[in-house]
């Protein structure tokens, strides 16, 4: 007889309905409960380094936005610090660098403010370029979809970082760039994800 | 020996992304393959929540939008259980956020329209931080099965929304908690999502008669599996993969 590994199986993934909002963002579904929702503030007011906007949309196979998504945030300081534990650093006072993103329930336009994160070095020592993980739920969505974000004004970083060197097609590589303007003398990225077509998004599965 | 990358995650365990007859998922379902990523530093870490942040009260929701010595509607219940990894390690100090319609099936959202009345002393949200040990508990009502628009006939079973962190953002989940011999669960486009019964099973909560409170709150365990982490035994690689 053999012997038994005995290690759990992952919880499987739900999706998180039309209604997510009552959960994550009970203000969005019309009413007012808890003392302070959270993921409004990613960077919190000491953080350092350059205040962007990031704006989007989340579309889906007929080219329509989607009103009902729900996308969190997670990214390093200016210096390339996560605020965990496991990361070595400092970050400032108030910075949590992870936020809670909805849209615009007519529009699906979906914007969050944070500063720029800076390179970040992963533990095999290989620098990655500064980037914003984001995670996508909604109806329709059964399992979360994760992607990341880069910056159109980091060109050298983009193309030595390793996660984007994983992509084959410099077609797809495109799709994980946030093009930058300016508004009212701020920098405004935008970046819409793509679920399906010639242009999908790549997502990862991590 | 230091904790390393995440275990892979078994996507035969997860629903895949195009699941037909869950027919919102067709155009919302990404169609060229994902881009496999063993974790960096940026997934293996994620967003830490303290006691700060969250209120006592925010795991009650028989009181926590209930009026002064008014309560909701429905089957008193608490639903509790751990949080867990792969390896059967408890994940402490972890956020878990849930939300569900009322004892009718109706949701407090702006957007449901369905004819059950809202319950005025119900919101339908709570939240909660697992302690040492991994343990966590609210309470509630049982929610209603309710109707929505897939087929022309399709009703939810009963089921709690659940959110879960964990300590890496790679482990970030939300699911859907069954409670155990409701015959919709077995009729359910969105539960048949899940290929494997076995996970299915998973996702069904068992009543716990050991945790009911006599003569005041029935009580359902479910126990929450975030994935788990390798150890690096042997560092044969350290400047790279």
């Amino acid at each position: 007889m053999r012997q038994e590994l005995n290690y759990l199986k992952e919880t499987p993934s739900q999706t998180a309905g039309p209604y997510v909002h009552i959960g994550l963002a009970p203000g969005a579904a019309g009413f007012d409960i808890y003392r302070q929702e959270l993921g409004w503030d990613i960077a919190g007011p000491n953080a350092r380094g350059e205040r962007i906007r990031v704006e989007g949309c989340v579309i889906d196979g007929m080219g329509s936005p989607i009103k009902d998504v729900l996308l969190e945030a997670w990214q390093a300081n200016a210096e390339g610090i996560y605020a965990h534990p496991e990361h070595d650093g400092e970050v400032e006072e108030g910075f949590r660098g992870w936020g809670r993103v909805i849209t615009d329930f007519d529009t699906g336009e979906w914007g969050f403010d944070t500063v720029k994160p800076g390179p970040v070095t992963n533990a095999d020592g290989r620098v990655m370029a500064p980037h914003i993980s984001l995670w996508i739920v909604a109806r329709g969505i059964n399992v979360g979809l994760q992607t990341r974000l880069y910056f159109e004004d980091e060109a050298d970083a983009n193309a030595a970082d390793p996660v984007i060197g994983l992509i084959e097609w410099e077609r797809r590589r495109q799709t994980l760039i946030a093009r930058r303007s300016e508004r009212d003398g701020k920098p405004v990225y935008r970046f819409d994800i793509k679920l399906q077509g010639q242009d999908e998004t790549v997502f990862f599965d991590i | 020996m230091k904790p390393g990358p995440l275990y892979q995650r078994d996507r035969q365990w997860h629903p895949p992304a195009l699941t037909p007859d869950y027919k919102t998922s067709v155009s919302r379902s990404p169609q060229y393959s994902m881009i496999s990523l063993e974790t960096t530093v940026s997934e293996i870490t994620g967003p830490v929540f303290g006691h700060n942040d969250i209120d006592p009260i925010d795991k009650d929701l028989l009181s926590n939008y209930a009026k002064p010595g008014e309560s909701p509607i429905g089957e008193r219940i608490i639903l509790h259980g751990r949080v867990l990894d792969e390896n059967a390690r408890p994940i402490p100090n972890t956020l878990v956020e849930i939300w569900q319609a009322n004892a009718g099936g109706r949701y407090r959202h702006k957007k449901d329209t369905y004819l059950a009345p809202i319950d005025p002393n119900f919101g339908g949200c709570g939240r909660t931080i697992s302690d040492a040990d991994g343990y966590y508990h609210f309470r509630t009502v049982k929610p209603g099965a309710y109707p929505w628009r897939n087929w022309v006939n399709n009703w939810r079973p009963a089921h709690i929304h659940m959110s879960i962190f964990g300590t890496a953002f790679a482990q970030r989940l939300i699911t859907q908690c069954y409670f155990e011999g409701d015959p919709l669960i077995a009729k359910c486009p969105i539960v048949n999502s899940i290929p494997d019964p076995q996970a299915v099973e998973q996702l069904t909560a068992r009543l716990d008669l050991n945790a009911t409170i006599p003569l005041d709150t029935i009580a359902y365990k479910f126990d929450i599996v975030v994935r788990g982490r390798r150890s690096i035994l042997f560092e044969n690689r350290p400047e790279g993969n």
